[in-house]
């Protein structure tokens, strides 16, 4: 087992370079001129060259990415000559914009964006697999196929309709949620996790309505399936309760797609939702990387690639391990 | 050999190599394999039917497949009428693909779901570029008769069909080019009782009728009696075995071959209470690791009863391969008289 | 009723059969409409005793055993008539009843056992699993008794084995596994659906060896269901032989197989080659089996039967034969006696 993680983390160290090496020649060939950007209102061709030397943009390709890497390991100075500033480990380089570490500004954005991930996550994931199994269950009752229509409902609401329809009717009209706001970005924050709860239920609501629909439907099928085993005929002709069979027997064997599905998006997620960060303003990942992409902040836009990058390959890693700790069959030796 | 052998197998092998991964602690040993069939010998004579026995994973069905080039062999020869076929590719392999054709345990899996059942019987010529006189229509209804089913059932799908009746298509497709060799891969073990006697007494009338020869494989040795003029036993990659029909199921040498002709149950209850049987020990070794020596020596129930002395002679030599007149066992004798004393 | 068995000197207590089973009858709703996959089926069976129910698919069989282990219980399909298991109906009998018999008074082996087994959890917690729902143990109590049984079903090195997962073992290991399983708690009756059918010969002639071994020490009864008469002869009692959902013919093996009354069970013996037969054409039986959503009025067999004219009048073709005993062996046909001994000759 250790030796798995061990050759994951190295494919794993080895993917991040690719990905970073891509992201950062995608930034150098795309159209945008941070320069120019960084530069303001009056800018004349002296006042953009200067700012392409403080940006460190005058030197060479492979230059400016060997220095960006260098960074990931140890502090490094950055700015025009004699106008130096040090930029502490991790250096992720400094925003065109600001002028601030982006490790600051993602560390900063992380915990709104981790806030509307774990919450949607569970809420989804108890919802889609609850009544995915209830479905599976009930298989033909109404109850299934009313779960089912509700899932190809569910399925085809974009986050800006469900998003702008729960605003409307949750906060204008009942009054019945505050709207988001920036101050809680933690449910150990000082307004107590209540708080926070009732601050990113209607995030919540609005992703887990467009994720808890194929959930349901992956479930239900899979479930359906495991159902009809034969270990699961085994299982009542032993005398085992129905609810040991169902879930000891059933859930588990039938649960593995879901896991799968559950790590891409959780992966996905974390790397910031960018739809609903914009429609509830949350200062999430997806809202910066959102605004620093417009005005051409390269380190900004950067950083959170390749942070999104990283948790999808991690979450890989994890469906890997959860795989294998569910089914025998897969396990290393 | 016999000039009359349309097939003959000469030390067929089949490796399929073990790789270890990148990582993986195997990778710096040598790289091993698995001889799923190892020096395989024999030959089938026009009009005749070899039968193919043993249990799963003796390499019955990797013969078969590298008979019909469906698997390459590692290594021997396959002359197929007196040229080897073994190493064919492109046109020339096309061109070998008239000579020998197969038919598959599940009639169901092996034709196309959405595919008339004129089509499927069609594709083997279609594909060959084959225009039958009278056209391609009337020799597909030609051969629908000669299965027994009817012309009207051209149109018809897969799922219409019942399994004896969709075997019947896959014999069809199989005769359509007029092979040599027709390869049956357990043909009738997924089909009931009653129907598994209508393919039967099919194969044979069809072989009666065009003199095309057979490797039956199957695991079911009343069937393999019933329908063989040679047979050969399989165990463990090799060829334990073999001889004519009858020679062979009267007076079994190799002490494998007795304890599977021992071990079919008999459908005549007072002959079951009398009979004495055979019971192997254990279960069947890995191919990927078979035994030193004589590779049924595990199990082998007439290994025990031997002096030290010939036990490690089984233990470290490996028996001659089976031939016609001999088995692959260095006490043949013995167990003939073994055998003898059971029954 | 047919008395499968020829009277055993009885104790009180097994004057009543021991399984009692009268007009048993499954139907499943289908789009296509009813199918009737058992048509009153009657039996009884004694402890110590095994039947073998034999046919070819679609007969039945498989259903018959899994309406008497309650299976299809919670399912659309639609049991009827009685099944009298030590006094207990159970047809009638509800779920939460119908699952402390199971493992404990029934238990149950399948055709495969790689896929009966959950490919999650050991080998062993699996039978100790079983053991534990019936037995108020510890863990430790239950995992004895598992290695106990792994080493009574001849599997090597059974505390190991215990720890091992379903894919490490081969196909006739599962198999005993499976039959550990279904017997740690000792079960009266033991019902096997096709139990050797997925394995080899040698390895089906060992798995036979020991159920009939450890029949023999617990006086359990054994129902054995087979499309095999081969396995039939070799291993039951009695028979009783099914087609399209009926009970054709019943009786002890040895009249089964030589004083054979029905043209269907004459037809599966003629069609199967033989050991011992010397070769030419097998004798199919003609002809598909019925449709189980429209089965004919008359004799279910009629429309195969080669002798349906000799009976006269179309009366197999109009009515359906009921079935007939003497000396305990049934045939539900409409040929007289004399007829079917010339019939039988004549083959």
């Amino acid at each position: 087992m250790i030796r798995f993680i061990l050759r994951r983390s190295g494919s794993l160290i080895l993917l991040l370079i690719a990905v970073s090496f891509i992201t950062f020649t995608l930034f150098q060939l795309g159209p945008a001129d941070p320069a120019s950007a960084a530069c303001g209102q009056e800018c004349t061709p002296e006042r953009v060259a200067e700012a392409r030397v403080a940006l460190g943009m005058d030197q060479p390709f492979l230059v400016q990415y060997a220095d960006y890497m260098r960074g990931l390991v140890a502090p490094r100075m950055i700015g025009a000559p004699g106008a130096e500033s040090v930029c502490q480990w991790p250096c992720l380089g400094k925003s065109f914009q600001t002028n601030e570490d982006v490790s600051d500004i993602i560390g900063r954005s992380l915990p709104y964006t981790l806030s509307m991930a774990i919450g949607a996550l569970v809420l989804w994931t108890v919802s889609g697999v609850g009544l995915g199994l209830l479905a599976a269950l009930r298989k033909g009752s109404a109850t299934d196929k009313f779960i089912v229509g509700a899932a190809s409902v569910g399925v085809s609401l974009p986050i800006p309709v469900t998003g702008l329809f729960l605003l409307l009717v949750f906060v204008n009209q009942l009054h019945l949620l505050p709207f988001t706001t920036n101050e809680i970005a933690s449910p150990l924050g000082p307004q107590g996790p209540w708080a926070w709860v009732l601050n990113y239920l209607l995030p919540w609501i609005a992703l887990a309505v467009l994720f808890s629909a194929s959930y349901i439907r992956v479930t239900r099928t899979n479930m359906i399936e495991t159902f009809g085993e034969d270990f699961i005929r085994t299982a009542r002709a032993k005398g085992l309760a129905p609810r040991t069979v169902t879930f000891k027997h059933g859930v588990r064997a039938g649960i593995t797609p879901v896991v799968t599905m559950l790590g891409m998006d959780i992966g996905l997620l974390l790397g910031g939702a960018v739809l609903t960060e914009q429609i509830f303003s949350v200062p999430g990942l997806g809202f910066t990387a959102v605004r620093a992409a417009i005005s051409g902040d390269l380190p900004v836009t950067m950083a959170i690639t390749m942070l999104a990058a990283f948790f999808v390959i991690v979450a890989n890693v994890v469906v890997d391990l959860a795989y294998a700790a569910i089914d025998p069959r897969v396990r290393l030796q | 050999m016999d000039n009359q052998a349309i097939l003959q197998v000469e030390n067929l092998q089949k490796h399929f190599p073990v790789k270890g991964g990148l990582f993986s602690p195997d990778s710096s040993r040598a790289a091993k394999a698995v001889k799923a069939v190892d020096g395989v010998s024999f030959s089938l004579e026009r009009g005749q039917t070899l039968g193919l026995v043993g249990e799963s994973g003796c390499g019955k069905s990797t013969t078969g497949r590298m008979i019909s080039r469906l698997l390459d062999p590692t290594g021997g020869r396959i002359m197929v009428d007196g040229a080897d076929i073994s190493q064919l590719r492109g046109r020339e392999l096309y061109n070998f693909r008239r000579k020998v054709q197969m038919i598959f345990q599940d009639p169901f899996a092996s034709l196309n779901p959405r595919q008339t059942v004129g089509t499927a019987i069609a594709a083997p010529m279609v594909a060959q570029r084959i225009n039958p006189a009278g056209g391609l229509k009337n020799r597909v209804k030609e051969l629908l008769d000669q299965v027994g089913l009817k012309p009207e059932h051209y149109n018809r799908f897969p799922h219409e069909f019942s399994g004896g009746q969709r075997q019947r298509v896959g014999i069809a497709r199989a005769i359509s080019l007029n092979p040599s060799v027709i390869v049956c891969d357990e043909p009738v073990s997924a089909l009931d009782v009653s129907v598994q006697a209508q393919v039967v007494n099919l194969l044979q009338e069809i072989q009666r009728d065009t003199g095309v020869a057979y490797i039956f494989i199957a695991h079911d040795l009343s069937v393999v009696r019933h329908i063989s003029h040679q047979v050969a036993v399989m165990y463990l990659g090799k060829i334990v075995e073999q001889g004519s029909r009858d020679e062979l199921f009267r007076d079994p040498r190799h002490p494998y071959t007795q304890a599977l002709l021992s071990a079919v149950p008999l459908p005549d209850p007072r002959a079951a209470r009398r009979q004495q049987k055979i019971r192997l020990r254990g279960d069947l070794p890995s191919p990927a690791n078979p035994p030193s020596g004589c590779v049924f020596r595990t199990r082998c129930p007439l290994i025990g009863t031997l002096p030290e002395e010939q036990q490690q002679h089984c233990i470290s030599e490996i028996p001659a391969p089976a031939g016609p007149a001999a088995p692959a066992c260095h006490h043949a004798g013995l167990a003939a008289a073994v055998a003898a004393g059971v029954q | 009723m047919t008395q499968l068995q020829p009277s055993t000197p009885a104790t009180e207590q097994e004057a009543i059969p021991f399984l009692d089973v009268r007009n048993l009858s499954v139907k499943f709703p289908t789009d296509d409409g009813l199918v009737s996959a058992v048509n009153g089926m009657d039996f009884s069976l004694q402890r110590g005793q095994t039947l073998g129910i034999v046919g070819e698919s679609g007969s039945g069989k498989s259903v018959t055993s899994q309406a008497l282990m309650g299976l299809l219980k919670g399912t659309s399909a639609q049991v009827s008539g009685q099944a009298l298991f030590q006094g207990r109906d159970l047809v009638t009998l509800p779920e939460s009843g119908m699952r402390r018999l199971r493992g404990r008074n029934i238990g149950m082996i399948f055709q495969d056992p790689l896929s009966a087994l959950h490919p999650f959890y050991t080998v062993g917690h699996q039978i100790a699993e079983a053991y534990l729902v019936h037995n108020s143990a510890t863990r430790k109590q239950a995992r004895a008794a598992a290695v106990e049984m792994l080493g009574r079903v001849g599997i090597p090195s059974p505390e190991q084995r215990f720890d091992e997962y379903p894919h490490h073992f081969s196909g006739g290991m599962r198999q005993r596994a499976m039959i550990a399983m279904a017997l740690i708690c000792e079960p009266e009756l033991l019902i096997a659906d096709e139990p050797t059918t997925a394995l080899d010969v040698t390895v089906q002639a060992q798995i036979l060896d020991l159920m009939a071994e450890l029949q023999a020490e617990t006086n359990s009864a054994l129902i054995l269901i087979t499309h095999d008469l081969g396995v039939v002869a070799e291993v039951c009692d009695s028979v009783l032989v099914m087609y399209g959902g009926q009970c054709v013919e019943s009786g002890a093996v040895d009249e089964i197989f030589y004083d054979t009354r029905h043209p269907y069970t004459l037809g599966l013996l003629k069609s199967m080659p033989t050991l011992n037969s010397s070769s030419g054409r097998l004798s199919p039986i003609p002809g598909q089996p019925p449709s189980l959503l429209d089965l004919p009025a008359g004799c279910i067999f009629s429309s195969r039967c080669e002798y349906a004219a000799l009976a006269g009048d179309g009366v197999c073709r109009e009515q359906r034969p009921a079935l007939q005993a003497e000396n305990g062996h049934g045939t539900r046909c409409h040929l007289s006696g004399p007829q079917i001994t010339t019939i039988r000759n004549s083959r």
